[in-house]
């Protein structure tokens, strides 16, 4: 086959780019791994240092909790409220429903500095700064979204019909529901669940703003941490975090794909 | 169907319309009101040049994007599907990586002592470190990383519709290959350059993490401007009102572009 001048440049620039998108998120483990304090290439020698120091820091630990916990309360909220969400959209043809829709994509709209300062100044009234249940409650929200597009999209490919054959046979809508679409869309369900928790981990910019004293996420102690000067075990926390991304993706494309 | 759907909408009222409707109160009013927090920023040079900043940078962000993306969605899209597969891949795997790491990547990648300033110097193409980062260029740099997925998502999606018969037609009537591209696979293509050019443009005007930490203090972007406010001189009020500017110029381009495309496409690409 005759290969244009046109489409080698083509693959060059492609090529390019892909390096230039898939540089920075390789470059960060073997800087975690580096025994340098600062930034040599090649790095001078292989040491868990870097790991060490985090596991070994009680605020670094703590930090790691308030995110664990965050992002596991925001799944368990996030999940039920969505798939309800989903569902009445999916199912109902009240005109509203359409409106109703597009405000629970607000979140993906509105700018994120504009919905953390809004949630500030809300929260500084009423005494949530700095609490855990502040911070559970600005994720949901922030993590709805993921659920309700991806349990749509499964329910896009269930046929209703066979709802209604279950409750022709006496099961009531609640029940049907849960032993008949549920199991269907399930995967979707868990997908969505999976980006919520991705999207409270790394969650940055409201927590800036809303967290503080001992309920503060990592990524928090993370920004102020990058504001000061660069510390290498800000690289073992950022592998570690990476890691779980892609494990966490990786699960949910897989149980995406057996849904089809 | 609405008691189904009201808890999350309630979630979705109490935690970003009732704080969005909030600052948009505390912009106008203060012990009465006042419309002296927009006439400052109209009339105030810091706030007029860091709008003006914020769209230049959030222009210049997006026709780099356009310019990196639609190469590689173009390539995915005509090459057989394992390829293309892996190509998607490699575009989504920064996707889900916090945008903070990917930040601290670029420090690392793009300070004077950093990966490339070392390789550079190794290589004796420069004998001083180069001033990659703390400036507007690692902003600019570190910002299309971020956003490019945002692009070659909605452009893939768009050339994955376009017919090859369409191509094929055009080579059977004698058009060189730029010419069928230039002629038919183009245009077919722009609603997905207006998809993504819409939505990097969007998300660049809000972007804070990566102008924050890779702006040296020197660039300093709308969103900033709100931070700064609230944390550094509890100018709520003024702080309100950079917001409220900031949500009606992203809503307005959504309505204008909405006119040509369906908001769910350029939505529903995550």
């Amino acid at each position: 086959m005759r290969v244009s001048p046109a489409r080698i440049a083509l693959y060059v620039v492609s090529a390019l780019v892909l390096v230039y998108l898939i540089l920075p998120v390789l470059i960060i483990a073997p800087i975690s791994f580096s025994s340098a304090r600062f930034l040599t290439f090649p790095p001078p020698s292989l040491s868990l240092r870097w790991y060490q120091q985090y596991f070994s820091n009680p605020a670094w630990m703590q930090a790691t909790r308030v995110t664990l916990t965050v992002a596991l309360l925001t799944v368990l909220i996030a999940t039920p409220l969505g798939v309800a969400a989903a569902y009445a959209i999916s199912q109902s043809k009240l005109r509203i429903m359409r409106l109703i829709h597009m405000m629970l994509l607000l979140p993906l709209v509105v700018p994120i500095i504009i919905t953390a300062v809004g949630i500030f100044f809300v929260y500084a009234k009423v005494g949530l700064v700095a609490t855990l249940p502040g911070l559970v409650l600005a994720n949901v929200m922030l993590g709805l979204p993921y659920v309700i597009i991806s349990v749509l999209a499964g329910l896009q490919s269930f046929d209703p019909a066979q709802e209604m054959v279950a409750r022709s046979l006496g099961m009531n809508r609640l029940r049907s529901f849960f032993a008949v679409t549920l199991p269907q869309i399930k995967s979707s369900v868990v997908a969505g669940g999976i980006f919520a928790f991705i999207s409270a981990m790394d969650e940055t910019i409201v927590a800036l703003f809303i967290s503080g004293g001992q309920y503060q996420p990592l990524t928090k102690r993370m920004f102020t941490a990058l504001r000061d000067e660069i510390d290498p075990t800000i690289a073992a926390i950022s592998t570690l975090m990476t890691a779980a991304s892609f494990m966490l993706v990786l699960l949910a494309s897989a149980r995406q794909k057996k849904s089809g | 169907m609405l008691a189904l759907v009201s808890p999350a909408l309630l979630v979705i009222l109490l935690l970003i319309v009732l704080p969005v409707g909030w600052l948009a109160w505390q912009s106008i009013y203060h012990d009465g009101f006042t419309l002296e927090n927009y006439r400052r920023i109209f009339t105030e040079d810091i706030y007029w040049r860091s709008f003006a900043l914020t769209f230049e940078i959030s222009l210049a962000v997006t026709l780099i994007a356009l310019l990196l993306g639609y190469p590689v969605a173009y390539l995915a899209n005509s090459v057989p599907k394992g390829w293309s597969i892996l190509i998607l891949a490699l575009v989504v795997l920064p996707f889900w990586t916090s945008v903070l790491v990917r930040a601290y990547a670029w420090l690392a990648l793009l300070q004077r002592t950093g990966v490339i300033n070392q390789l550079l110097r190794y290589l004796d193409v420069i004998s001083e470190p180069l001033a990659l980062v703390h400036n507007t260029f690692g902003t600019v740099v570190a910002t299309v990383h971020i956003l490019l997925p945002f692009m070659v998502l909605p452009l893939y999606a768009t050339m994955q519709k376009i017919p090859g018969d369409l191509m094929q037609a055009g080579a059977s009537l004698g058009a060189s290959p730029s010419l069928t591209f230039a002629r038919v696979f183009l245009p077919l293509s722009l609603p997905g350059v207006l998809a993504g050019c819409t939505m990097v443009f969007v998300l660049c005007l809000g972007f804070y993490i990566t102008p924050e930490l890779l702006g040296g203090g020197r660039t300093v972007m709308v969103s900033m401007l709100v931070s700064r406010n609230v944390e550094l001189y509890n100018q709520f009020g003024a702080a309100s009102a950079v917001a409220v500017v900031l949500l009606v110029s992203v809503l307005l381009i959504f309505v204008a572009v909405s006119r040509f495309i369906s908001l769910d496409r350029i939505l529903g690409q995550k």
